[in-house]
């Protein structure tokens, strides 16, 4: 296939992985895709994992479904026929993933294909990328102009989380950013849980978001509206404080707790660090 | 937060954030070189069969470890005491000149 040339407003294709399943990839990424269109940018979320869907329930949209990702890959339908367009925000779309079992269904190529499809027209393309390190990671990270890791403060996640980083650096997607996802000050402070600057330390990659533990956030799946849009959430304004800052502004981390101390010292080494 | 009887024991109480802190570090390195544990074992034995082959070794006080200041640079560190005293034999090997020159001669003290 021939690759159309890039636009001047050609969209930033960012890949949000983690290793780990369950650590808050599908939540992030419909999320950071409610926050920026609510900026009034231009966003296509795909669902990169074949044979489970996700991203559709949680974005409320999974009614809607005619066509899916394997279908615009197998030429069933046309690529804009498989995108759904959101209720709130017309900007917004979802190709959801295929149910089937065939884990080769997709190829790597095949997903930088329909990016590059996708480029002239939208701001941003952010790609569900399923657990693991196979197939369906490669898929998702192939037309990846920057990967969005996802961590939880836990030892799995973050071991996980380290393999994906190494992995990223070998087939030059690398650095990632680092989300820090389900974050629990008080344990924290009792020392029961890894700090944000514990995971920042092992991992090495810079940090573009820190997300609470938020119980606001099983409602809102349960419901299908993003916890972004839940203006008394503070996982919800993590969220928008990421779209902010893959958007170019500087937004400083929220106060975990009311210590000014903590607070001060990671926005010091935060910003300092890369 | 130390229960009665870790005080007793003098035991300070880590926090487990601490500890999954510390354990992932030492993990991390073993994972990012493909260099689980068994491994190592297996690389040390056979530094110190080549090592053996030159000096004698002390095999008990070999330390042989990975470290690493950051994801760019690491290294193994091997720290392998032996013997100078005891020269290891190596049947291949020449005798030297200086050995068989004084052959040639009778020692003084031999008489």
């Amino acid at each position: 296939m021939v690759e159309k040339p890039k636009s001047a407003s050609s969209a930033r294709v960012i890949t949000v992985t983690s290793g780990k399943g369950g650590v808050g990839k599908t939540t992030t990424t419909a999320n950071l895709g409610v926050a920026l269109a609510r900026m009034n940018l231009k966003v296509v979320l795909i669902d990169a994992d074949i044979g489970l869907r996700n991203l559709d329930i949680v974005m409320g949209l999974e009614n809607r479904i005619v066509y899916d990702l394997v279908d615009v890959v197998e030429g069933r339908c046309k690529l804009r026929q498989a995108m759904i367009k959101h209720k709130q925000f017309p900007d917004l779309y979802l190709i959801p993933a295929a149910q089937t079992r065939d884990k080769t269904a997709v190829s790597p190529q095949d997903m930088i294909n329909i990016c590059n499809q996708l480029r002239p027209d939208y701001d941003y393309v952010i790609i569900d990328s399923p657990a693991g390190i196979e197939r369906g990671f490669r898929n998702a990270v192939a037309p990846a102009d920057e990967v969005l890791v996802v961590t939880n403060p836990e030892v799995s996640a973050v071991r996980d989380a380290d393999r994906i980083v190494g992995l990223l650096e070998a087939e030059n997607k690398g650095p990632g950013k680092l989300i820090i996802n389900r974050l629990k000050p008080d344990m924290v402070k009792k020392g029961e849980m890894m700090s944000a600057e514990d995971v920042h330390e092992i991992l090495a990659i810079k940090i573009i978001g820190i997300v609470p533990e938020d119980e606001n956030v099983v409602p809102a799946s349960n419901s299908g509206i993003p916890v972004t849009l839940n203006e008394g959430s503070r996982a919800g304004v993590a969220f928008r404080n990421i779209a902010r800052r893959l958007n170019g502004e500087d937004v400083p981390f929220l106060p975990l707790d009311d210590n000014q101390g903590l607070f001060a010292r990671i926005s010091r080494f935060l910003s300092g660090g890369d | 937060m130390t229960s009665f009887i870790d005080r007793v024991f003098g035991r300070h109480h880590k926090g487990t954030g601490t500890m999954a802190k510390e354990r992932l570090q030492v993990v991390l390195i073993h994972d990012r070189f493909n260099l689980p544990p068994e491994k190592m074992r297996a690389m040390k034995e056979e530094i110190m069969a080549v090592i053996s082959k030159y000096v004698e070794i002390d095999r008990d006080s070999v330390d042989i470890a990975l470290e690493q200041r950051d994801r760019n640079s690491s290294r193994i560190r091997a720290e392998i005491p032996f013997n100078p005293g005891k020269r290891v034999h190596d049947p291949d090997e020449d005798v030297p000149d200086f050995v068989t020159a004084s052959n040639s001669e009778p020692r003084k003290d031999d008489t």
